[in-house]
């Protein structure tokens, strides 16, 4: 590591490498607003920031246990648990109770995931995986492989509570998001992370408690996947067992999008909230230009590659 | 110098030991208030180890702790640093991504009840710390933007922060430059003059000269002498972290010298070692003694393509050769064998036979299928010539001795049929049986013709091996000698001579070999 950055890069230039992302949300916004006249709507905005809210979710914890130098795989299952019990249970203990036993569900869970990472010393790929199947298979199970459905639809309600034309789903986002950045910035637990993240021996030497540490970024994150399965289950009054499939993978792919590390150390909330709402964009600009499926996918997959090649280069240029 | 007589820390009796080996046995030293104490000694010597035990890494299996006056046990480093005990790493203990405030007070950041940290406060504490040592960089800066000496500034800072009575350094000045090194010392006498007791670890004797009070030596685990600065030289310090260690027999080649094979002409690399000129010829055994940072392996591995020269030229067989790559060095006819085996000699996940024909995969393959059978046949000659145990061709290297793991580095590189080994340190952390064996070996590929390079900080060993050997020091070589010449004391000699000698002296070239 060598002395200073170089001089050549002004302190603005410098910012917006570090938040390139936002750059690249602001081009995309640029060019599906001059491909399609239905883009930069007020209506459809509202929508991309509601479809966007789900993966924000699990975005949200995802990067706390991201800059922690781990991964969870299991957000996907874990929010499709949570929404079966929000919903399955309703009949027999009321709604908020349901609810309530989906997130803990979802905290449970990921307080498992945590312990067994902390205490047994696998790693978080391979714990999460198992999670990953493991908690699918009880969805399975739970709903006999059949979606559920709500009886009472007035829990469909709850959520289309609109300011403006942001709905409750969305604000809740960027609730938690900005809740979690104060935690990341300003809390003990927030420097713990980057800490453990970024020099697990130093922050071992200097007494922090990481087994402890991560079970606590384990158990944010279950929790905050069960939270993004209830209000999916409110906004579609079903329970699908195959709900949340893959998105654990969106999920990361939307964190590393917004330049937080994969191996721990560095990462931000801000960040995230810029590559989730880049990967929603992208999703409904192409859908409104009618792109096929299939070379939907494979848009985004090579704009993911594109946009962590110019993530490689940046930090090579600011290192 | 405010040092005073009463010790604030005192060591009794530490002894640690690891599977196999005494790492430190019953070690007692103390280190006084105000005072700049010297730990040196070889590598493997237990600096490390003893540091560890200090810093609370690890927990001595006997003696005891004496800090201001009480026994106290170091459960880890966080009692350490709460009892005021401070250690610097070699490798600094930060979080890049972090501040230089947050640094400072890692993991013990100022909070209130909820875990919300006060960083106003954090800011404050911070700022007087950095104050109190003069550091012109702020408490908000990012640890990863600084450069390397002002990253170990924020450690030192930990200092100021927690009221540290004991301050560590190991080897603090390794990747500093000398301006940064100057800045360094002047903090190191800052710290002395509050009152803190530093513990110096370095095998740099002019840092050690210029900057400590007294100096204890460690040898093998075991403290050869305190003494005080000022009444010893680099020759006496020497001398007690070299030794003298049981005569062992050495087997020394009974070959007749051919023509010359490689001749070495003004090699220079900079910061790394300067001008070295030597040659060595058919059936030679050339020993390279220096001390750990001399720059022996930093010229092999120039020769051998692994690092670029600034400057100098290769014969090789007579003819002038281009600096090679590694490649080229192995079609000429080189080996090189490292001295971190582990890292850089095996695959350790692999089979004795498949590390075997490792580096010559195309001579072994038929339009890239394996011949296995033609493997195994090499490898038993091997097997069999240098006598290694193993249970079968296919057995994990990485459950072997060390001795015999060393076994099968060296035929990797012999069933390429070299003209020139080159052995870095060959015998390092193995058993004294393979140590022998591996004696032996070097006098039989002497013997068949091979010129053999031999580094090695073992002074017995060097000897004992070798037809001539070279003395480094300080990427110089400081004497060449010869039959009767080859002496201890020549070494020993030649060695710290030049590392008390002042700058001007050592420009000039090697000392001439004394009969």
């Amino acid at each position: 590591m060598n002395a200073t950055t170089s001089p050549t890069l002004t302190p603005i230039v410098k910012l917006l490498m570090r938040n390139h992302i936002w750059v690249f949300l602001a081009l995309t916004i640029v060019v599906f607003s001059s491909a399609s006249p239905y883009f930069l709507t007020v209506n459809n905005l509202g929508n991309v920031l509601t479809q966007a809210a789900f993966i924000g979710i699990l975005a949200i914890g995802m990067t706390m246990v991201m800059i922690d130098g781990e991964i969870d795989l299991s957000v996907g299952a874990i929010l499709a648990l949570a929404s079966a019990l929000a919903i399955g249970l309703q009949d027999h203990i009321g709604i908020w109770p349901a609810v309530f036993a989906g997130f803990l569900s979802g905290a449970a869970l990921g307080f498992l995931n945590g312990t067994l990472v902390a205490l047994s010393g696998m790693h978080s790929f391979i714990v999460t995986l198992g999670g990953l199947i493991g908690i699918r298979g009880l969805v399975f199970i739970y709903t006999g492989e059949d979606a559920l459905m709500v009886s009472d639809f007035s829990y469909t309600d709850y959520p289309e509570i609109y300011l403006g034309p942001v709905s409750l789903t969305a604000m809740i986002f960027f609730g938690l998001a900005l809740f979690f950045q104060w935690v990341l910035s300003s809390t003990r637990h927030g420097r713990e992370t980057y800490a453990v993240g970024d020099n697990i021996e130093a922050a071992h030497d200097a007494g922090i408690n990481i087994k402890r540490h991560k079970i606590i970024n384990f158990t944010l994150c279950g929790a905050l996947a069960a939270v993004a399965g209830i209000l999916l289950s409110m906004r579609l009054g079903t329970a699908e067992p195959n709900a949340g499939k893959v998105w654990e993978l969106w999920t990361i792919i939307a964190v590393v999008l917004g330049g937080t590390r994969l191996k721990g150390g560095y990462g931000s909330l801000w960040m995230t909230i810029g590559g989730v709402l880049t990967l929603a964009v992208l999703r409904n600009g192409l859908r409104l230009l009618n792109t096929p499926n299939y070379v939907e996918l494979m848009v985004m997959g090579s704009v993911l590659i594109l946009a962590l090649f110019i993530d490689k280069l940046l930090s090579r240029r600011e290192a | 110098m405010t040092m005073t007589d009463d010790p604030i820390l005192t060591l009794s009796g530490i002894t640690k030991t690891f599977p196999g080996v005494v790492a430190l046995d019953k070690v007692s030293f103390d280190v006084r208030r105000g005072e700049v104490h010297a730990l040196v000694g070889e590598n493997g010597a237990g600096k490390s180890t003893l540091m560890k035990v200090l810093a609370g890494l690890y927990h001595p299996d006997a003696g005891e702790i004496v800090y201001r006056g009480v026994p106290v046990r170091i459960d880890n480093p966080l009692a350490a640093r709460e009892k005021g005990i401070l250690l610097i790493h070699q490798e600094l203990s930060l979080s890049p991504e972090l501040s230089v405030a947050e640094n400072i007070y890692l993991g013990a950041w100022p909070t209130n009840a909820l875990g919300v940290l006060n960083k106003r406060k954090l800011r404050r504490d911070a700022q007087a710390a950095l104050s109190a040592l003069g550091c012109t960089f702020g408490p908000d800066d990012r640890v990863g933007a600084l450069s390397v000496a002002l990253q170990q500034m924020v450690e030192i800072a930990r200092s100021q922060a927690f009221s540290a009575n004991v301050v560590i350094f190991d080897e603090p000045t390794a990747s500093l430059t000398d301006t940064e090194k100057d800045q360094l010392f002047t903090t190191i006498r800052a710290l002395q003059e509050q009152g803190v007791a530093i513990v110096y670890i370095s095998h740099k004797m002019d840092e050690i000269f210029e900057l400590t009070d007294r100096i204890t030596v460690l040898r093998d685990g075991v403290v050869q002498g305190t003494v005080t600065t000022a009444e010893t030289d680099a020759t006496g310090v020497t001398r007690m972290m070299i030794g003298r260690t049981l005569e062992a027999y050495f087997h020394k080649a009974d070959s007749t010298f051919g023509d010359e094979v490689l001749r070495v002409e003004g090699l220079s690399l900079a910061g790394q070692f300067e001008d070295v000129n030597f040659s060595v010829r058919q059936g030679e055994v050339l020993g390279f003694y220096g001390l750990v940072g001399a720059g022996r392996s930093q010229v092999v591995e120039t020769i051998f393509g692994i690092r670029k020269a600034d400057r100098g030229t290769l014969h090789w067989k007579g003819e002038d050769i281009a600096l090679p790559t590694p490649r080229q060095a192995i079609d000429l006819g080189m080996a090189l064998v490292p001295e971190s085996r582990k890292e850089q000699g095996l695959v350790l996940m692999m089979g004795g036979q498949d590390n075997t024909t490792l580096p010559h995969l195309k001579s072994y393959a038929r339009a890239t299928v394996m011949d296995r059978g033609r493997e195994r046949a090499t490898y038993e000659k091997y097997r069999d010539a240098l006598s290694i145990k193993t249970t079968g061709p296919d057995q994990e290297v990485s459950k072997l001795s060390g001795g015999n793991q060393q076994k099968f580095v060296l035929a990797k590189w012999l069933c390429a049929g070299p003209r020139l080994i080159i052995l870095d340190e060959p015998t390092r952390g193995i058993d004294v049986g393979s140590k022998s064996a591996i004696h032996q070996l070097i006098a039989r590929l002497a013997e068949e013709g091979l010129a053999v390079i031999v580094i090695s900080s073992e002074m017995p060993e060097v000897l004992g091996v070798s037809h001539r050997v070279l003395a480094m020091a300080e990427g110089r070589l400081v004497g060449e000698f010869e039959g009767a010449a080859m002496t201890e004391e020549n070494l020993i000699d030649a060695v710290s001579h030049h590392l008390a000698a002042p700058a001007e002296e050592q420009n000039r070239p090697g000392l001439p070999a004394r009969a």
